[in-house]
């Protein structure tokens, strides 16, 4: 798209006495001599700038521009990409598990905390059987949800994990998206790290099948 | 000595005792709240109605903690000192006078525990005597940062005595009397007759060596915060440190009380406008405490020997040799 060649053109950020936004702090030479410390002294004694102080939180109690969320109460938005405990989502048209057991997530974890376990049920489809994430061990990197090609396994925003051991596990079906939450039609999908990007149906051409 | 005179005496030391240790405890609240606020906080607002019973709370938290006296510690002095800082602030308050005298059910009320011709000296001497809580504390405290801190805090202390009382004596040579009663009836012709028109310079000395006395933020170096301790105050856990608090909260609120009175005209003509009056006055330099410290950075020990010695002092002392010489 951007084929035409732009002329790169770089701020001269170096330190020049001309049109330049940084300036000499301005600082007196210390004074040397007796005099010349009592009149620093006086100086600063009688140039008010302890009532600046006091004006300027004054004021600031007065405007009462309270900025504290109160954390359990209120809590700040995170962004979409935000990684942090993994979801398993399901599919919208039949509401069944998006993963296909394909191992790539276990593969690729970095920190080794994916296990997976599958088998081939009856009818001779790959069934996840065992899926845990070891939180303790994650270091949310994004990579599983990445190589995921199914979008079955991605980041959530619920970052508020407390448990009373270190080698936390989350199990497949705590991550799963819940059925109602899926007949309601209220499944979120992860907008990060991996994820399709929101114009990807205008974006996608029709495979050849003529191989 | 009457047996009514006793017991209106005892009433009175209960009230006051009763009074300000609330007050000490809601000074705490109201300093949390205004340096928040100051600082675009909310400050406590979780427990009871804006926070209010966080002041309980915290009560509750100090009577019930664990007494912990270190090992090394010399027991008998660690566990003096607080209670020296919390008793001097309120042996101090035995010279001031709260309010006017009032009548209830017909008794004439005189809301000053012991009305001494000695008012001042009483009470600027209770409270150099305080310095012993902090001092012993830190000294008993087997802990050399508490050490440290102890011995600033006592250097500054003892050179502040030097200013509050030098500066204080100006006024009481305009006054003739050490009474605090008498320092109000001097001013009670109103708000041109204040000593503070007369005496400017011994107010902002005394001023400035109230919050040396009281060890609050400008010259808060009895409690080093730049070493993320909390000073002579370090080893102390439970109500021995909550004394310490108490007592230093007291000693805003006297010292708030004792410039009020000798400077700004106390409670005036003993109106009920006075009395509101002198409340007012107390309530704001209990507030500009906070307000420094919201504001304001810790000065420099050495900066604050300085400020003492070579500043204040002489200044002191040339506004006495003034006063002197005009009222001769």
């Amino acid at each position: 798209m951007h084929n035409e060649h732009v002329e790169e053109h770089f701020n001269n950020r170096n330190v020049t006495e001309l049109d330049s936004n940084y300036y000499m702090v301005d600082i007196a030479d210390y004074p040397a001599d007796g005099w010349g410390k009592f009149k620093r002294a006086l100086k600063r004694s009688f140039r008010g700038e302890l009532f600046v102080g006091l004006w300027v939180v004054l004021r600031e109690m007065i405007k009462f521009d309270v900025h504290t969320v109160q954390y359990p109460a209120e809590k700040m938005p995170i962004g979409p990409r935000y990684r942090a405990v993994h979801e398993m989502k399901r599919l919208w048209e039949s509401d069944t598990e998006r993963c296909i057991g394909c191992g790539l997530c276990e593969k690729i974890c970095i920190s080794n905390c994916i296990r997976i376990d599958t088998r081939v049920d009856e009818n001779s489809r790959k069934e996840v059987t065992e899926y845990s994430i070891n939180l303790g061990r994650c270091i949310f990197c994004g990579y599983c949800a990445e190589v995921c090609p199914e979008l079955a396994i991605t980041h959530g925003g619920e970052y508020e994990n407390a448990s009373d051991q270190r080698e936390h596990f989350i199990m497949y079906q705590d991550m799963l998206t819940p059925l109602d939450k899926m007949k309601a039609g209220t499944q979120l999908e992860f907008e990060g790290f991996g994820a399709i990007t929101p114009h990807e149906d205008e974006r996608v051409k029709k495979t050849p099948l003529a191989y | 000595m009457e047996t009514a005179y006793l017991i209106e005496t005892v009433i009175k030391i209960v009230v006051i005792l009763l009074i300000f240790s609330a007050l000490a405890g809601i000074g705490t609240y109201f300093e949390r709240k205004v340096l928040a606020f100051m600082q675009r906080r909310l400050g406590p607002v979780n427990v009871g109605p804006f926070g209010l019973l966080q002041v309980a709370a915290d009560g509750i938290k100090l009577f019930t903690k664990e007494d912990i006296i270190p090992t090394n510690v010399v027991g008998r002095i660690f566990k003096i000192a607080p209670v020296i800082t919390a008793a001097t602030a309120f042996m101090a308050a035995a010279a001031i006078p709260f309010l006017p005298s009032f009548t209830l059910f017909g008794y004439e009320v005189h809301p000053i525990v012991a009305d001494i011709n000695i008012g001042i000296l009483y009470i600027l001497g209770i409270m150099g005597v305080g310095l012993y809580g902090p001092l012993l504390g830190g000294m008993a405290s087997a802990n050399k940062f508490s050490l440290l801190s102890a011995a600033r805090g006592a250097a500054v202390f003892i050179s502040y005595e030097v200013v509050t009382g030098l500066s204080i004596l100006a006024p009481i040579m305009m006054v003739g009397s050490l009474s605090l009663i008498d320092f109000n009836d001097y001013q009670a012709g109103g708000f041109t007759t204040w000593i503070v028109w007369s005496q400017p310079v011994a107010f902002i000395l005394f001023w400035i060596a109230a919050f040396a006395e009281t060890g609050r933020t400008p010259f808060h170096l009895i409690a080093n915060d730049h070493e993320i301790i909390d000073g002579f105050g370090t080893e102390y856990s439970g109500m021995r440190w909550g004394l310490f608090f108490i007592g230093e909260y007291a000693n805003m609120f006297f010292i708030s009380f004792v410039i009020s009175i000798i400077f700004l005209g106390g409670y005036g003509d003993g109106s009920f406008l006075g009395a509101l009056g002198l409340l007012l006055k107390v309530a704001f330099f209990f507030f500009f405490f906070l307000w420094t410290r919201a504001a304001w950075p810790d000065v420099r020990p050495d900066q604050l020997m300085w400020l003492c010695w070579k500043v204040l002092m002489p200044i002191a002392v040339i506004n006495i040799v003034i006063t002197g010489i005009v009222m001769m």
